[in-house]
């Protein structure tokens, strides 16, 4: 196998010799369609300890978890727990193993109470009365032991982000778990709610439980781990000691190797002000408040980044900025002027220069079904080089979108060809391509490189910096802390929804981010 | 355990598994004939020959089929907006009225400019009727197939006042109005060819089997070549990209609807300006649920749509010749027909699909011999 | 006290019209619970009505004719059952296919067998379900108005009518107070939920659409063996849509159930009465506006003008757990 070994990897067996490891997956093989999403894992967890697994968005952590708590079936592999060999067809058999998991996403029932939803497959008998007073008095005893109180006859819904993981943690330990599973559980809590999960966890570690934990951030893998294992494009490419590895380690895992992140990039000539944004309030679906207050201006021939942890309101800023939702107070002022409400929209604001490349190509950016021509005109459509008169010209439609994929190296090039069936990085090509093609002087742009693989990440990188050596006015949000040191010429830190720092690229580095990120600005203080 | 399946090729997708699905239809449709004691092969053979065995018969079947493109126009076009109009029976019904009350009242008008304007009030009213349901859809987020349901029912009483009630004529027993002028017929085809010296038998095949093709012609351009189009199809595929791309997904769906409605009241002219002369009860005669099963079997393309209305033609021309010769095979059999065709097609349309994949699969890595 | 009795009639017939609606109703409730919407309970109605005629026909017992009515019915709703959760299908073009096929096949197979235009024969009393006296019916019904009440409203129905009462409070009961009824309301609001609770979403989603076939298969067998004594092509006339929306009415609620389809009888009932009579003030009130009350009730609802009608998230939606 070619997989790098671990570093450590038989100290540990030695050590472990004792007992068998809780788990251990062998040759995990898993296909969505398409999709590679785990390629012959293996791994294995001992008995007692916090295992973290870091990896980029889409490296397949989610899907090797769920195999694990048969959510999903492998399409080859093993699994052993406590060194026996066991198939997991079901959820009902990974938790009559003792595993529990706290998904991503969470799987609650929100117009039900925490008691229903704790209950839910564990009801014990037929009718609930009984059953429930059971669990009455266990969510009590575990709320006590653990820190983990919740009112039994809350509605799951109204309570929240926090608490809501707090009752999918009680559903697994009711369900007596002596495995926990937790999927990114850090990314929507905040980092006072994530050291109480942390002194939890630690609390069943000491109770011999098992604990696998995965996460983004190398900081919770340095101070609440013991092992951790590296994923990369569906394969399981490390797995360390904690105490014997450290974050630059790690990261250069989980990346592989990233040369594009060193681009050529000249130095910044940023001009007139082309964007501000003042006192922005932006509400999500659920009307909770993601953007709080948030003030910044950007400059023509300038790369604004905005960092931050996923999910402190950097989607909804984008989304505000770009005209799909709507403003709960604060301004957008364009070369100086206020844009005024009715402008307020995607098409208005694409028609005074202001080009978005979401987030989300395949939920927002494109649309899948749609031949490759016709992805490449949307938010455009209406324009008269489509066609002058009542219809389209489809010669013009075709000839544009040849034209943008051999601007942008879309291959293959194939305007005809169904958008579902280009590389996730041709596509995203083609959503750079019809946004930097009407040369827009604002640029939104979001993720640009989520999923894409690395030939396309070096040729998109160049572009975005091509645009601003042009003079156009960028803006980039990123989760990928590299994206935004390779690209920005300036940064701005979101967390919680509020401005936490702003800092010139090359006055900061890693630690420094992260901090901000965490909502702490020494700076500041 | 599912194994990842290779996609079918093109001509599988768009051709092979939409006729398996049909076939199936008929197929099971054979046995139920079969169940009541017929023999489904002379069943077909009187079917075909009612439908298209002579020129009266082919009449008649185009006749049914131009109601059927229309209410099959009218469901696939919500369709390519990601909606599903069941209330297409209903709008058809209040277009009628439309028709009924222009032509009734306005015949001062010159010639047959009066029928022009009949058919644009059969449009209008149809639209006007489906725009309730599409305005509450796109603004309150009312579920449009449960409001389309409601529709159909208030469109069946509100008819039955005014024709019980309102529109009769005294002293009549019937619930219908007063016949209308000739200038607000739709001209049959028989009237219009025996000047050319053509004699064709008298059938209520009408110049409205022209004004369907056109309207084919006029979606399939909306739908594949207009701005508009583009729009709806890119709601119908996404609204989230839609809106992303400028795009309301509520203004299309009301638009959608508008013209959904509208095509509905196509059913209205071809029956009643240009057969019944006159508004009658019931006369949508559930013709407005078999553009259902035509969008369906059409697969929501014009042109699919205009095969499937022929076919549809053919089966309640024949349904009709058949019910005369085996009184057993009632047409009630053409109606199993097209629950079987919107089940096959419609609701089972992927069932065959793995099948068909795994024998393509098999015939293809076989060696050559 | 001739209006008294003018009003213990119009509820008497209120009652009868609105058992059908009751029974289809608690069954689209089952479904749409669980995440399978159902406007095929139309066509269900009428395959009930249908084979519960015809097997009373043959057999001359009308629990035969029940038995069979329900199997049909579950049938149907097995196949719906098939395209919506197996096959993922779109759920509205499963009903409305259910519902063409039922309203076709009725109606063929009885014209085929009884050569009566779909109608089947009139049933003798022993293969229909009669009205039951309730113990003290005549002696207590010579009190005024209570005693009134008791002997016309409360006694003399059949024992379908009572079995749809007594579904109401069973079918609370089942929803909120049994393990089946928890997983089921779960399962329609977010059936990844239940999946990763050891739950499997197929058996019990199969397991609703069942009970929703018996349940419609009741109702179908009530009307052509207790409101009608044969089967006659179209004789839901529109009662399943009604059901469903008075399902929407009552927010898939149990009892506001009830008490919907009950005001929807009421009105049907109303409505045959008030045809052609004077009011008041008012002149004559078109029997078609009274009819179509809960159909403009139920839009005006789902608009959101008298509240807010919300489905079961997860309701009509397949489960796909890998794209
Ligand atoms: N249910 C699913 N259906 C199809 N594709 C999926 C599904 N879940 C995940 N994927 C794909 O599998 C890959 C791995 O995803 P995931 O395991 O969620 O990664 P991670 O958790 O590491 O971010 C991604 O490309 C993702 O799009
Ligand atoms: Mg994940």
């Amino acid at each position: 196998m070619a997989a790098p070994v671990a570093a450590g990897e038989d100290r540990v067996t030695t050590d472990a010799g004792r007992a068998p490891p809780a788990i251990e997956l062998i040759g995990i093989d898993k296909s969505f369609g398409p999709v590679h999403a785990n390629k012959n894992v293996n791994l294995r967890v001992e008995r007692g300890v916090i295992h973290g697994i870091v990896g980029e968005n889409g490296a397949g952590k989610s899907t090797l978890m769920s195999i694990l708590y048969g959510f999903y079936e492998a399409d080859a592999g093993e699994i052993r727990i406590n060194g026996e060999p066991v198939r997991i067809r079901s959820s009902k058999e990974a938790i009559s193993h003792g595993i529990g998991m706290v998904h991503q996403h969470f799987m609650l029932v929100y117009p039900l109470s925490v008691l229903d939803n704790v209950m839910l497959g564990a009801e014990g008998g037929p009718l609930l009365a009984n059953g429930a007073n059971a669990i009455r008095r266990r969510l009590a005893e575990l709320g006590k032991e653990y820190g983990l109180e919740v009112d039994p006859d809350a509605i799951v819904g109204e309570l929240s982000v926090g608490l809501q993981q707090r009752v999918e943690i009680l559903k697994a330990l009711v369900r007596g778990a002596e495995i926990l599973v937790l999927d990114e559980p850090t990314a929507v809590l905040t980092p006072a709610e994530a050291d109480q999960l942390f002194e939890m966890l630690r609390v069943l570690k000491s109770e011999n439980k098992t604990i696998i934990f995965i996460t983004h951030k190398l900081r919770e893998i340095m101070s609440l781990t013991d092992r951790v294992s590296v994923m990369r494009r569906g394969e399981m490419v490390a797995t360390f000691d904690t105490a014997r590895t450290s974050p630059p380690e790690l990261a250069d895992a989980m990346v592989g190797r990233k040369v594009i992140l060193k681009i050529d990039k000249s130095e910044a000539h940023p001009g007139r002000v082309a964007l501000e944004v003042r006192n922005l309030v932006v509400r999500d679906d659920r009307d909770v408040v993601r953007v709080n207050g948030v003030s910044f201006v950007l400059r023509e021939g300038e790369i604004l980044g905005v960092a931050g942890v996923a999910g402190n309101g950097q989607s909804e800023l984008l989304e505000a900025l770009a005209g799909i939702r709507p403003l709960s107070a604060g301004e957008i002022l364009v070369d100086g002027e206020p844009l005024p409400p009715a402008e307020h929209n995607p098409h208005a604001e694409r028609l005074i220069g202001i080009g978005h490349v979401p987030e989300d190509r395949h939920r927002v950016g494109l649309v899948m079904p749609f031949e490759a021509c016709e992805s490449a005109m949307l938010g455009f459509h209406y324009e008269t080089v489509y066609g002058r008169g009542l219809l389209y010209d489809r010669k013009a439609i075709i000839d544009d979108a040849e034209h943008k994929m051999e601007a942008f190296d879309v291959r293959p090039r194939a305007p005809l060809l169904k958008t579902a069936n280009f590389s996730g990085g041709n596509q995203q090509k083609l959503v750079l391509a019809r946004e930097i093609e009407r040369n827009p002087k604002i640029m939104l742009v979001g993720q640009p490189t989520r999923g894409v693989d690395i030939g396309a990440i070096e040729f998109i990188h160049k572009r975005i910096v091509a645009q601003r050596d042009a003079g156009k006015a960028l803006l980039l949000v990123s989760v990928e802390l590299d994206e935004i040191f390779a690209l920005s010429d300036r940064i701005i830190v979101l967390c919680g929804g509020r401005i936490t720092g702003e800092r010139r690229a090359e006055d900061t580095n890693a630690q420094d981010l992260g901090l901000l990120m965490a909502g702490v600005d020494e700076r500041a203080a | 355990m599912s194994s990842p399946l290779k996609p079918l090729p093109a001509w599988a997708d768009v051709a092979l598994i939409p006729l398996i699905n049909v076939a199936a239809a008929f197929v099971i449709s054979g046995f139920v004939v079969l169940a009541i004691g017929e023999n489904p092969l002379e069943a077909v053979q009187i079917l075909i020959t009612g439908a298209l065995g002579d020129l009266e018969g082919i009449g008649f079947t185009l006749y049914y089929a131009t109601s059927f493109i229309f209410t099959g126009l009218a469901v696939a076009i919500c369709f390519h907006a990601g909606l599903f109009n069941i209330g297409v029976e209903g709008q058809a019904y209040i277009a009628g009225l439309g028709a009924a009350l222009a032509a009734l009242y306005l015949g001062f008008l010159p010639g047959y400019s009066l029928v022009v304007v009949a058919i644009a009030a059969a449009a209008l009213f149809g639209a006007a009727f489906a725009a309730i349901p599409g305005y509450l859809q796109a603004k309150r987020d009312s579920h449009i197939v449960i409001t389309t349901i409601m529709f159909n029912y208030i469109a069946s009483a509100l008819m039955g006042y005014l024709l019980v009630d309102v529109l009769r004529v005294p002293g009549q027993m019937n619930a219908e109005t007063p016949g209308f002028s000739k200038y607000a017929a739709v001209p049959q085809f028989h009237e219009l060819l025996a000047p050319l010296g053509i004699q064709w038998p008298v059938t209520p095949f009408n110049l409205s089997f022209l004004l369907a093709l056109a309207a084919a012609l006029a979606v399939w351009l909306l739908i594949w070549r207009t701005r508009l189009g583009y729009e709806v199809r890119t709601v119908g595929a996404n609204a989230t990209a839609a809106i992303y791309g400028g795009i309301s997904p509520s203004r299309i769906t009301i638009i959608t609807t508008l013209l959904s409605g509208a095509l509905a009241g196509g059913l209205a002219v071809n029956v009643i300006l240009g057969q019944e002369h006159r508004l009658i009860l019931e006369f949508t005669g559930g013709f407005g649920f078999v553009g259902i099963a035509v969008a369906l079997m059409g697969r929501a393309h014009p042109v699919g749509i205009i095969l499937a209305a022929i076919l549809f033609g053919v089966l309640y021309q024949g349904g009709d010749e058949l019910a005369f010769d085996k009184p057993k095979i009632s047409r009630d059999m053409i109606v199993v027909i097209q629950g079987l065709v919107v089940l096959f097609a419609g609701a089972l349309e992927h069932m065959f699909r793995r099948p068909v994949s795994v024998l393509l699969a098999r015939r293809t890595t076989q060696p050559p011999i | 006290m001739e209006l008294f009795d003018t009003f213990i009639q119009i509820f008497g017939s209120g009652i009868r019209l609105g058992v059908p609606l009751i029974l289809a109703c608690l069954a689209g409730l089952w479904s749409e619970r669980s995440g399978v919407v159902d406007i095929g309970l139309e066509g269900k109605m009428l395959t009930g009505a249908f084979a519960g005629a015809a097997f009373a026909t043959f057999t001359g017992s009308a629990w035969i004719g029940l038995l069979a009515g329900v199997t049909a019915t579950v049938v149907a709703s097995l196949i719906h059952g098939y395209a919506s959760i197996d096959q993922r299908a779109n759920q509205i073009v499963s009903g409305t296919a259910i519902n063409m096929v039922a309203d076709g096949l009725t109606a063929l197979i009885g014209n085929a067998i009884w050569s009566q235009g779909g109608r089947t024969p009139q049933l003798s009393d022993t293969a229909l379900f009669n009205a039951i006296t309730l113990p003290f019916a005549e002696s207590f019904g010579a009190v005024p108005i209570v005693g009134s009440i008791y002997r016309h409203l409360i006694s003399g129905h059949d024992i379908v009518t009572y079995a749809a009462f007594a579904l109401v409070p069973l079918t609370y009961w089942a929803l909120y107070s049994t393990r089946f009824g928890l997983r089921l309301r779960a399962v329609g609001e977010n059936p990844a939920a239940v999946d990763t609770a050891g739950i499997s979403v197929r058996g019990l989603r199969y397991s609703a659409v069942i009970i929703c076939g018996v349940l419609v298969g009741l109702s179908g067998v009530y009307l052509s063996l207790a409101q009608a004594a044969f089967f006659q092509p179209h004789m839901s006339a529109g009662k399943g849509f009604i059901a469903l929306a008075a399902l929407v009415f009552a927010k898939w609620r149990p009892w506001p159930a009830l008490a919907t389809c009950l005001l929807f009888g009421f009105l049907d009932a109303l409505a045959t009465r008030l045809q052609g009579v004077e009011l008041p003030a008012i002149g004559a009130i078109p029997v078609q506006a009274i009819q179509s009350l809960p159909y403009i009730l139920t839009v005006v609802l789902l608009a959101g003008f008298i509240g807010k009608a919300i489905p079961p998230r997860a309701s009509g939606i397949p489960y796909v757990k890998e794209r």
